[in-house]
């Protein structure tokens, strides 16, 4: 049904932007109790690199990133992947664009309880209707650190290894991009440091485009390229930051 | 995708197995009509085989081919003489010539009484020095010749334990005699005959007791070697002529079987109707189930969306979830179908209904059809939750507690289900009231009629749950009050024996104490109830005693089984079980009864839909015990409008014919002011079938009032040889006025002119005469064989005991014959009418259990939805036993709510129908006593179905349930 694509990116478009939005706003409701929970934004996302979206609660972060996933629509503005433009398409051809360019990783993991770890992480290729190569699949298992738990349930996992698995899961198609909205807001301190290492690891080993939606500034840190939202709008931009400058831009935000 | 879907169903299993249930039954009794029918086929086909596989041809009277209601009038009797002219024809190799009656002939049981079972009675003269044309095998013994000898069926054999050398009484045409029984025989590889008895006796004898002295009923023939049976029956054709109808051994046994074809046809299609009504309450059920399912599971068919699944596959999953919940429903239900076989043939023989029977047969047909329409069926019923679950977005994987986004339709539902309703109703008037139509035309549109009306109340009654519940919760509380009150010493009786049981503080004395005071506070209940209702029982009308009856004889049997659970719980006790029963608390508790009614309103879909199930049941029962009491009301006007005799004489079974000779028996009895009957059968008239009766001019007006439109009693008078009186439907029929001539044709063959002389007006629905009645005899000289259809006898004074005696005494010999008052017959018509009305009861019961099951499902569910909501009721300080009243409180209202719409639209069905025979005169009545049943067994039904459901609720374990998510 659906052809392999290609596993290394291409050279050329290396740099390129993967993912773009044009002045995306979002109004929820209408009349007196619409909210705006998007004001006009435009971003674009590197390949084969870590974005942070940072910001206080109810700026719009989680929004922007559900539009930009494909989960849900903006009210103005248009969302690009890898070229092909989301608005207007049919729920088939959008349901194509979220296999072959997307994963996601949630903050509550949504893992299927009655799959095993292994099943789960394979879940989006045999939606698909495509077989795992193997090797990749042996390696990703192992980096992720779950091949000695594969078969057992999600009940049977701590959260941070459900969340290892929600990982694995949302890499293992390779898409284009993995979105993750908070994935370490459901875990312990420690446990959510294994995980952005996690994240950071994979970007790198297979450069893979990742989108993380965030309030800690430690996980920004680890970000290639941190953008602050505030209130609906990006209002500032940092590249390679470390977690003092990030808090500091928060600190700035919140101030403001 | 399918592999989650079915993971998904193991992860549920007990869940899923209750969906299951739902169909279950539904396909079992499909699966056991056909097996039980089949096997009824199978068994006639037997018998019809066997009764001609060594006969090449049969030559039997000349068909008279009069049919009325679905029967055909016998063939004439044929000149023995005959015989000998068959066996002159050079192709016939042997010839025998035998005596076949099917109704005079009864067997008379130990006690003296005639056996009868709505069955045919046969009695049988046949040539047994010629083997091959014997249709019966022996058993046991030998074959009868001489005058004193019978051989009888092996299941009258068993039944009575009648052996060999055994003395029997036998009823014929003559007066009853004493046989020795002989021999025992059966149809070859027929296992049971059903209600069937038959009486074998040589040829001559049997000629003597049918009085056909000189006749046969048949002339079986074999051919030579080297003439093929199609030979000899032109050979046959050609030396015999036209006196006669020849028939090849094939031929007459497809002629026979035919008959009876059509009958077990109809048993088929009858049983299959309460198959359907149950699969069509299961459907109901499973889309109820699945709808909430799939609600359920928003969020992890979401999550499937987001990694890539299309809305077709999410059709797929739910789709694939309803089939394997059907393929496992119907191929347990097949099976069980095979057991429901066996209790359906013996609630038919309970019901003397019972037909003849082989090894059950398991048909092809029966596994494709129950497989088949099981699957279906809950495919189709999981199409709309299928589709539903199609509509959840991607979104609502990270949204807390998304729910499923309601249809595009459902903003029309009501108009939608408005315009159901007005079509189901439009379709029934037409189907009722059209009269072009074809029988099967008419059931069909009925049925389809009955199925939209159904769907479209269902579709309209979310909008009624909410007052309608408002309504019900203070019945249901006041209802569950009560029954706590009443059985109070029952439920105190059962915690004190699981505190004895179970207890793990109590001292060993103590414990006995408490046993023996559990045991004995139910038991001294109950006998306190029965002796206070033996004092009061004679002011109060009988069916107000019903329900203190039922708690005297519960609470006796609570006890009993409270003494046999006791091992139960001991085990219980072993596993660290406690307070297995909970403490009474007969209290009221206005806060749960408040959250139960809520809870029956806030999801009104589900609410509705799971009372729906209920509702079909309820009002199907409605409407046939409304319909009923109609019928048995014109019944007994019918009855009491046509006859002033103070006794009537019929058959054992009431409508068959019996020997005449009974009228000049009870003429013989002293008190017999005035004796006259009735000769019956059927006859062309006017170029139609009908029954013909023959009466006495003189005295039928003493015994039957006519009720005149033409004429009047003294018309009578002058019916003359040629005279008849019509009934006033078939004279408009066939555009008779008086002084019109017709022709009637006997089954003998006979042709005679009548004139009609006048013209009366029978109660359509119950006519004792036949369409058309000549003198008696004017009929004797025209039919062959006397029959009475009755016998009135008039006594001086009152029809006393005594005076019924005095005529029983003088019609003994006739034992086939039942003496009653006027009164007695009603209610002996009355009583074989409610065994009918029983069985159907018994087969709609079938569709109310699947709507226990309904409710148990979405209160299992509900439950388990709500999990996270009871752990905070419970943490808040609601006790177990509050939680269970909670959930039976919810159950309760549910029931009920099926009750409210099931009654009105089964009264509302019933009316439609009554004025539908509105030409047969059925009059439409409403009985309480039933209906009141019918709720009470509701409210039944809703305390059955929280049992569980009520148990995995108080047992949620409170800081589980708080962080279940
Ligand atoms: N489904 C919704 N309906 C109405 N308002 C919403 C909905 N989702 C989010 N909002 C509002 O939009 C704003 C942005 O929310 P969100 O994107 O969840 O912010 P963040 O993820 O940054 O906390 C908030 O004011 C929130 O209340
Ligand atoms: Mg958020």
């Amino acid at each position: 049904m659906q052809t392999h694509k290609a596993t290394a990116a291409q050279p050329a478009r290396l740099n390129g932007s993967v993912v773009t939005a044009t002045d995306v706003t979002r109004r929820y409701g209408h009349g007196d109790t619409a909210v705006d929970a998007l004001r006009g934004v435009s971003l674009e996302v590197a390949r084969g690199k870590l974005t942070a979206v940072m910001g206080p609660s109810g700026s719009g972060k989680s929004t922007l990133m559900h539009i930009l996933a494909a989960l849900d629509r903006p009210t103005s503005g248009w969302v690009e992947i890898d070229g092909t433009r989301l608005g207007g398409l049919s729920d088939n051809a959008i349901t194509k664009i979220r296999r072959t360019h997307i994963g996601f990783v949630f903050q509550f993991f949504n893992l299927l309880p009655m799959l095993t770890a292994e099943e789960n992480v394979l879940l989006p290729l045999s939606i698909a209707g495509e077989k795992p190569e193997k090797s990749f699949f042996e390696d990703l298992l192992r980096r992720i650190g779950l091949h000695d738990r594969r078969s057992h349930r999600p009940s049977e996992l701590s959260g941070g290894q459900q969340q290892r698995v929600a990982i694995a899961r949302a890499l293992v198609s390779r898409p284009t991009v993995v979105f993750a909205d908070e994935p370490t807001g459901n875990l312990d301190s420690k446990t959510g440091g294994e995980i952005l290492e996690l994240l950071q690891q994979s970007v790198a080993d297979y450069q893979q485009t990742l989108v993380m939606v965030t309030h800690e500034a430690r996980a920004a840190a680890i970000a290639d390229r941190v953008l602050f939202l505030a209130d609906g709008r990006i209002v500032r931009e940092l590249e390679c930051a470390g977690e003092r400058d990030v808090l500091a831009a928060m600190e700035e935000l919140t101030a403001l | 995708m399918t592999r989650v879907a079915l993971r998904g169903l193991a992860g549920r299993k007990f869940r899923a197995s209750l969906t299951a249930l739902a169909i279950v039954l539904g396909v079992a009794m499909i699966s056991g009509s056909l097996v039980l029918t089949d096997t009824i086929d199978r068994a006639f086909d037997r018998i019809f085989v066997e009764s001609y596989a060594g006969t090449d041809a049969v030559v039997s009277g000349a068909s008279s081919d009069i049919k009325f209601e679905g029967e055909t009038a016998e063939s004439p009797p044929i000149p023995a003489a005959l015989l000998d002219e068959v066996r002159a024809v050079s192709t016939v190799d042997v010839a025998a010539g035998s005596i076949l009656e099917q109704t005079a002939v009864k067997i008379l049981d130990r006690k003296g009484d005639p056996i009868v079972k709505n069955a045919p009675t046969f009695g049988f003269g046949i040539d047994a020095s010629v083997s091959r044309f014997n249709p019966l095998e022996l058993k046991d013994g030998r074959w009868p010749t001489g005058p004193a000898e019978v051989v009888i069926d092996s299941g009258t054999a068993e039944d009575e334990r009648y052996g060999v050398g055994d003395r029997v009484q036998v009823a014929t045409v003559r007066p009853v005699r004493e046989f020795e029984v002989v021999g025992i025989a059966q149809y070859g590889g027929v296992e049971s005959l059903g209600g069937a008895t038959f009486a074998v006796f040589d040829v001559r004898t049997a000629q003597q007791l049918l009085d056909q002295e000189g006749t046969f009923d048949a002339i079986q023939v074999a051919a030579k070697a080297g003439t093929s049976p199609e030979e000899l029956v032109a050979d046959l054709e050609s030396a015999l002529g036209k006196r006669v109808t020849v028939r090849s051994g094939v031929e007459q046994a497809n002629e026979d079987s035919e008959e009876v074809a059509g009958f077990v046809t109809f048993i088929r299609y009858f049983l299959l109707t309460f198959g359907f009504i149950a699969l069509f309450v299961g459907a109901f059920v499973i889309f109820n189930t699945l709808s909430i399912t799939v609600a359920q599971r928003t969020r992890e068919l979401a999550t499937l969306r987001t990694l890539g699944a299309s809305r077709r596959q999410v059709l797929t999953s739910v789709l694939v979830e309803a089939f394997v919940i059907g393929a496992l429903a119907s191929v347990i239900g097949l099976f069980l179908g095979f057991g429901l076989a066996k209790l359906l043939n013996w609630l038919f023989k309970l019901l003397e209904l019972e037909l003849p029977t082989t090894g059950l047969v398991f048909a092809t047909r029966t596994v494709v059809v129950a497989l088949l329409v099981g699957i279906l069926v809950t495919v189709v019923a999981g199409l709309a939750p299928a589709l539903r679950a199609t509509r959840v977005p991607p979104i609502s994987a990270v949204r807390e507690g998304a729910t499923l986004p309601t249809g595009r339709l459902s903003r029309y539902t009501p108009y939608i289900a408005g315009v159901l309703v007005a079509l189901a109703v439009a379709l029934l008037g037409y189907s009722l009231f059209a009269d072009e139509l074809e029988i099967a035309q008419r059931l069909l549109s009925i049925a389809g009629g009955v199925l939209a009306l159904f769907i479209g109340v269902a579709l309209l009654s979310p909008k009624l749950v909410r007052p309608l519940a408002r309504a019900l919760a203070p019945v249901s509380r006041w209802v569950l009050v009560g029954l706590t009150g009443v059985y109070l010493p029952v439920l105190y009786g059962a915690w004190l024996v699981s505190e004895a049981v179970t207890g793990w503080t109590l001292g060993a004395a103590r414990r006995a104490v408490y046993l023996l005071g559990g045991l004995l506070l139910p038991t001294a209940y109950g006998a306190l109830v029965a002796l206070v209702l033996r004092v009061v029982a004679g002011p109060v009308p009988s069916w107000l005693l019903v329900v203190p009856w039922l708690v005297a004889v519960t609470s006796i049997l609570a006890a009993a089984l409270l003494l046999l659970s006791t091992p139960v719980l001991l085990v219980l006790r072993a596993r660290g079980a406690r307070e297995v029963f909970a403490r009474p608390a007969f209290e009221r508790d206005p806060a749960t009864e408040q959250l139960a009614r809520e809870n029956s309103r806030r999801n009104p879909g589900r609410t509705a839909a799971t009372a729906a199930a209920l509702m079909i049941g309820i009002a199907l029962v409605t409407f046939v015990s409304v319909l009923a009491q109609g019928m048995r009301e014109s019944n007994r006007d019918a009855i009491t409008g046509q006859i002033k005799s103070d006794f009537v004489i019929t058959s054992e079974d009431g409508y068959s014919e019996f020997v005449a000779g009974v009228t000049d028996a009870a003429a013989t009895a002293p008190n017999a002011e005035l004796v006259t009957d009735v000769r019956q059968e059927i006859g062309q008239v006017a170029g139609a079938g009908q029954n013909v009766t023959g009466v006495d001019p003189q005295q039928i007006t003493a015994a039957y009032s006519f009720e005149w439109k033409e004429g009047s009693d003294a018309v009578l008078a002058e019916l003359g040889r040629s005279g008849a009186i019509v009934a006033e439907t078939f004279a408009d029929d066939k555009d008779l006025a008086v002084g019109d001539a017709f022709t009637l044709r006997t089954p003998g063959g006979r042709h005679f002119t009548l004139t009609v002389k006048g013209i009366y007006e029978p109660p359509p629905f119950y006519p004792l005469l036949g369409a058309v009645t000549i003198s008696r005899d004017t009929w004797d000289s025209l039919f062959e064989n006397a029959r009475n259809r009755f016998t009135f006898v008039n006594v001086p004074g009152e029809p006393t005991k005594e005076a019924k005696r005095a005529i029983d005494a003088a019609v003994k010999k006739y034992p086939d014959a039942r003496v009653q008052t006027r009164q007695e017959w009603i209610d002996k018509e009355d009583s074989e009418f409610q065994q009918f009305l029983s069985m159907l009861y018994i087969l709609l019961a079938l569709s109310v259990i699947v709507s226990v099951f309904g409710i148990v499902n979405t209160l299992v569910l509900s439950v388990f939805e709500r999990t996270r909501e009871l752990g905070m009721l419970r943490a808040v300080g609601m006790t177990r036993s509050q939680t269970r009243r909670l959930i039976r409180h919810e159950s309760v209202i549910t029931a009920l709510l099926g009750a409210a719409l099931g009654l009105p639209l089964g009264i509302f069905l019933a009316a439609l129908v009554t004025e539908a025979l509105g030409q047969w005169d059925v009059q439409f009545r409403i009985p309480a006593t039933p209906l009141e049943i019918f709720v009470v067994a509701a409210i039944f039904v809703g305390i059955v179905a929280a049992l569980l459901p009520a148990r995995r609720a108080a047992r949620l374990d409170v800081l589980q349930a708080l962080q279940y998510e």
